[in-house]
């Protein structure tokens, strides 16, 4: 089982490798040095999203009554708190990290396996932790960015983070091979689902929409690294 | 008959005293107001549900624009490259971008679902003329999603200047954008390239 996350993480890091290498197809944006390599990544992605992810995650939003597909969500996001606690103790915020271990625990118990939210009700607030965000923390520049396929935005930083994420993954390392593979996909189709009301938003207002997606992933992750206050950026 | 009368002075003096209201608004209550008024708008409006286009337009551009400083969102949104920029290309970017921006706004109205907004706690000290106010969107199907107001305080009340969804403004999203556009080819560049979308967007209705 640790085999195949390794083998997912040795996979993003060749990626990621390839980027740095691709970087002689510079362009004039600092954040973006190799974004002529990061366009053909978002054009695969894009052929294989519209192909493949896409129609079947309509297909599961269709079929999916509204109150199951919550279900789903909540059932991914709770297991995704235990993540959430690690990173926040690593950062040093205790507090946090015993909030989400809390919701951790009550969520899984009277939610049902955590298929209820009944936590967030009771005052006690879902966090956004991951371990991109912990290194930004620590103090680590977020580097180049980086697009790829399936995976999504990511920055040179956040690539690595991805790695450990999916390396202290609790779904990822499943024994149980058939039942991790379920979940990993059912978690991706309902992932993708959650993102089609955005889809049509962004057709809508992007000129350029990998430019569009870019600056939105940096500003978002920026935001995220400060806990939603980043300073504010000179004009 | 005397009530009656007393009754009509009651409701005129209201009736006059509301635009002031609204111009006075402390600017966590002008958010609050014109949410649940759109919001109420749209709940009972199938059409706008269902993707009508035209009418959430319509509902966007009665009840929101009035709000919106278009003119301070396009000189964010272009940076430093607004001095460099003319009278009538600033005029013709706030116009472009301004059907860009409603026409986003719009299309993201027709994907209402049940989401509930809460506002943030909220103080605002005295003389201050910038204010940030802080609401929560809950989902029913997801999670919670953050979106915050920047407001700005003019003569005729507080106007939003940005919009910040889950962190990412989406004024200044567009700085990358229109920089490169303008490196490429110019001002007139960009206005052509806003324009060829609007109108896109427009025929494909």
């Amino acid at each position: 089982m640790r085999r195949s996350t390794t083998k997912i993480s040795q996979f993003t890091l060749a990626l990621c490798a390839a980027a740095l290498m691709a970087g002689c197809a510079t362009s004039g944006n600092p954040k973006d040095p190799i974004e002529g390599f990061n366009r053909t990544m978002y054009n695969v992605h894009e052929g294989i999203d519209s192909v493949v992810l896409k129609p079947v995650a309509k297909g599961y939003d269709a079929v999916l009554p509204d109150p199951v597909q919550t279900g789903v969500s909540n059932f991914f996001s709770n297991i995704g708190d235990l993540g959430v606690s690690v990173n926040n103790l690593l950062q040093g915020k205790p507090n946090d990290a015993i909030a989400d271990l809390g919701r951790f625990l009550i969520n899984s118990t009277f939610g049902i396996f955590g298929i209820l939210d009944i936590a967030t009700p009771a005052g006690i607030e879902k966090h956004d932790e991951d371990f991109g965000q912990t290194f930004g923390r620590w103090g680590a520049g977020s580097g180049a960015y980086v697009f790829i396929p399936v995976f999504g935005p990511r920055t040179t930083r956040d690539t690595v983070g991805l790695a450990f994420d999916l390396w202290a993954d609790p779904v990822a390392n499943l024994d149980h091979v058939p039942t991790r593979n379920t979940f990993l996909a059912l978690r991706a189709v309902n992932t993708r689902a959650e993102l089609l009301p955005a889809d049509k938003v962004i057709e809508e207002a992007a000129l350029d929409k990998y430019a569009y997606i870019r600056d939105g992933y940096l500003q978002r992750r920026q935001s995220l690294v400060y806990d939603g206050n980043p300073p504010r950026s000179a004009e | 008959m005397k009530s009656m009368k007393w009754l009509f002075l009651a409701v005129s003096s209201l009736l006059l005293a509301l635009p002031a209201a609204a111009n006075d608004a402390a600017p966590d209550q002008l958010v609050k107001g014109v949410t649940d008024e759109v919001i109420a708008i749209v709940r009972a409006d199938k059409d706008i549900q269902s993707g009508n286009a035209k009418k959430a337009v319509a509902l966007v551009e009665t009840k929101v624009l009035p709000h919106f400083n278009f003119t301070r969102m396009t000189q964010l949104a272009m940076g430093r490259e607004w001095r460099n920029a003319s009278a009538a290309q600033q005029q013709a970017l706030t116009n472009e971008f301004r059907t860009l921006l409603v026409r986003t706004y719009s299309k993201a109205l027709t994907e209402y679902r049940n989401q509930t907004i809460d506002l943030k706690p909220f103080s605002l000290k005295a003389g201050e003329t910038d204010a940030k106010v802080k609401t929560i969107v809950n989902q029913p199907n997801g999670k919670p999603i953050q979106l915050d107001y920047s407001l700005e305080k003019q003569d005729n009340g507080w106007k939003v200047y940005d919009i910040e969804v889950a962190g990412v403004s989406l004024v200044t999203n567009y700085r990358e954008t229109f920089a490169s556009e303008i490196r490429n080819g110019g001002v007139d560049s960009l206005i052509k390239t806003l324009q060829s979308k609007n109108q896109a967007a427009d025929s494909k209705k």
